[in-house]
């Protein structure tokens, strides 16, 4: 939740504006049917900011359901192995279902609540929202419909039979290529149909607005957590924070808090699928441009006619065409830097957090950590580096060992 | 007088309301979604809705998301649309066209070009699914300048309250979205449209075009009586797609799209 600090004028904080915009960026591009509900929803969204009984619903959940708060893991054997800045890992994947989109879902489905709503969607990449929205709804008996693209069921079946054993149903969708992309247009044509009764519960910090600014209230817990945890154990604030960008919420979660701590450096790491000018990437910030899709204007995957792009990742949760808003207008302005990580490095940077650390992370999150091992061993042993490891990599196992040609 | 307006003064008239066909651009192909929409006219089309091809259709129902894939498959291209436009004035100068797209072709194209350019080429109006009146100054005085009228989109969820505001600087015609849905999946009934239309001219002087889910002869002169006019899409689309073969066009597409296209509008005149 945005805190009073964080609407103080100077602020990086205080966006988006009342339009929902971050410079450029954002906005609410949905088609008029939809427009009651969007401002409706924004409304809702207030209500709730303003009423100290949803923020002590909010907490209990996260500590006694989600298990917050997560702890902030000193990697040792990682940092020596790097043999330079001392390296921290954001350990969001002993979050409840194994990811920090928890933290996104248990606040909106307590609005979702609020507002009377009694039928959820989602679209899902990677399944780890899918999966943590599906959850929240069996805890609260709320109908759950997760879209999810054909590709993606195939790479992430783990993650498809959870959901179905938390009673959701997942309708794969075969339009485009079946990633991302496509389960976002297919819930937004759910939402449509099914105004009523349906909240379309967004995963990231995408969307029309108030979803970019809520999503990443709901995840700065992470931010706010580093930033105490961190001066308890270093007496200070970190020199660099790194974290993996799909849509961007967990970068957004933990980047937002630091904002206005200039000397924090942050750094989004996109996945560069193939290479970045191997045309098979999804780097929206390295390789795309400002344009409007899935309800905000933002970087963009497309080609020279305003098409939009297939993205490619080896990670199904970081291949979209897209990014959040707020992070194209935090690049615009240099708040934040956004490097590229292709599969490959994200599979060597895999084995080695599970190998000096016994924790295997999602394959999202090996990006962020590929990044680091890029620079942590350019940088001072008195430097600190946080990495968010966003999620735990079971549901990765079949991908990686595909990869590494063995058959399971 | 914009040809639009000269269009529903005429049908005025003559007492009814209009038909308007609409086509996805470069369906399967250039050359047979130009010659249907040089074709429709004499088929009864009295103004005619252009679908721009756009990869990310998420207000389309499956029959017009298929048929945009087949229009960039083909090579659509804003461009190309509006070159196609060009070609259909050289044969009719007072037929409005009206394009019906997404924003981010024309976003890319750049808004104040793509004004100049569509009014150029001959096009009337523009419809833009995603581009809700709080986000319509991205067009708006481009579009004044240039002499382009922005359809004005309403929804079974726009409220009286929001509908004088939607239709505050309306222009051309006022465009109900009579369900709450996508394209091709749904109808309203008489009785809710019965209900819809009065709420909508309190705030609006412009015609009221009623389109999404209107299939049949029936619900189009029931659309048309109601309102101003019965946009007829999928249902179109639909016969289209059903004569094509591995994709291409047949000879028997462009006489069953026509001879569905004659019976609507046979409908809508009686
Ligand atoms: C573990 C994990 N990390 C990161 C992401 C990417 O999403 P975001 O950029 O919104 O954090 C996902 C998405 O599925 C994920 O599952």
């Amino acid at each position: 939740m945005t805190t009073p600090s964080s609407s103080l004028p100077n602020s990086l904080r205080s966006g988006p504006d009342e339009r929902g915009r971050f410079g450029v960026f954002g906005g609410r591009f949905v088609a008029e049917t939809l427009m009651p509900l969007v401002l409706e929803l924004e409304e809702a969204y207030r209500a709730a900011q303003a009423d100290p009984a949803f923020r002590e619903e909010l907490d209990y959940y996260y500590r006694d359901y989600v298990g917050r708060p997560s702890p902030l893991w000193f990697a040792k054997r990682l940092t020596e192995e790097l043999g330079g800045a001392k390296v921290y890992l954001k350990r969001e994947e002993l979050n409840h279902t194994g990811s920090h989109k928890l933290n996104n879902v248990m606040g909106q489905i307590l609005l979702a609540r609020r507002m009377g709503k009694t039928r959820i969607v989602a679209e899902t990449g990677a399944g780890q929202h899918g999966v943590a929205t599906a959850t929240v709804c069996a805890l609260f008996g709320l109908k759950c419909v997760i879209y999810m693209g054909a590709t993606d069921v195939e790479r992430q079946k783990p993650n498809v039979f959870r959901m179905h054993l938390l009673g959701a149903e997942v309708k794969p969708v075969t339009a485009g290529a079946g990633t991302l992309k496509d389960a976002m247009n297919e819930a937004m044509r759910d939402w449509v149909a099914n105004v009523a009764d349906t909240y379309f519960l967004v995963g990231t910090v995408a969307g029309p607005h108030p979803y970019p600014e809520m999503v990443r209230d709901f995840q700065s817990i992470i931010g706010t957590e580093v930033k105490e945890q961190i001066v308890r154990a270093e007496g200070r604030l970190p020199d660099v924070i790194v974290a993996a960008i799909g849509g961007g919420s967990n970068a957004m979660g933990i980047f937002h808090p630091f904002l206005d701590d200039e000397d924090v450096r942050l750094i989004g790491v996109e996945a560069a699928g193939l290479g970045l000018d191997s045309g098979k990437t999804a780097a929206s910030i390295s390789r795309g441009r400002s344009g409007v899709l899935h309800g905000n204007r933002t970087y963009l995957l497309q080609d020279k006619h305003g098409q939009i792009e297939e993205a490619h990742s080896i990670s199904a949760g970081l291949d979209y065409p897209g990014i959040g808003p707020e992070h194209s207008w935090l690049n615009d302005i240099g708040r934040a830097e956004y490097v590229g990580v292709t599969d490959q490095e994200a599979l060597d940077a895999f084995q080695l957090l599970t190998r000096t650390e016994g924790i295997i992370p999602a394959l999202e999150c090996a990006h962020g950590l590929a990044h680091v091992m890029k620079i942590a061993p350019e940088m001072p042993k008195d430097k600190i580096i946080v990495l968010n490891v966003s999620g735990r990599g079971d549901k990765d196992i079949f991908t990686v060992a595909s990869h590494l040609g063995v058959n399971l | 007088m914009s040809r639009i307006k000269a269009r529903f003064e005429a049908l005025k008239k003559e007492g009814r309301g209009a038909l308007i066909p609409y086509l996805q651009a470069f369906d399967p192909d250039y050359e047979t979604s130009l010659e249907l929409l040089k074709a429709m006219p004499a088929a009864g089309a009295d103004l005619i809705e252009i679908g721009v091809p756009f990869s990310d259709p998420s207000a389309d129902g499956p029959t017009i998301q298929a048929a945009a894939l087949r229009g960039l498959k083909a090579g659509a291209t804003l461009g190309g649309v509006l070159e196609m436009v060009r070609s259909f004035r050289e044969t009719d100068a007072e037929t409005p066209i009206i394009l019906m797209g997404y924003l981010n072709p024309i976003d890319s194209y750049g808004p104040a070009e793509f004004c100049f350019d569509a009014v150029q080429a001959g096009v009337d109006g523009i419809i833009v699914v995603d581009m809700p009146t709080e986000e319509a100054d991205l067009l708006d005085s481009h579009a004044r300048e240039a002499g382009l009228d922005i359809i004005s989109l309403v929804a079974p969820t726009t409220s009286r309250t929001r509908l004088f505001h939607v239709l505050k600087d309306a222009s051309g015609f006022v465009y109900y979205v009579s369900i709450t849905g996508i394209t091709g999946t749904g109808s309203a009934s008489q009785a809710q449209l019965e209900e819809a239309l009065p709420k909508i001219r309190e705030a609006t002087d412009l015609p009221v075009a009623i389109g999404f889910g209107i299939s049949t002869p029936e619900q189009a002169w029931t659309a048309s009586r109601i309102g101003d006019a019965a946009v007829v899409a999928s249902a179109l689309i639909k016969t289209m797609a059903g004569t094509l073969s591995e994709g291409k066009a047949t000879d028997k597409t462009l006489p069953a799209v026509l001879e569905q296209l004659m019976a609507l509008s046979a409908a809508v005149r009686a």
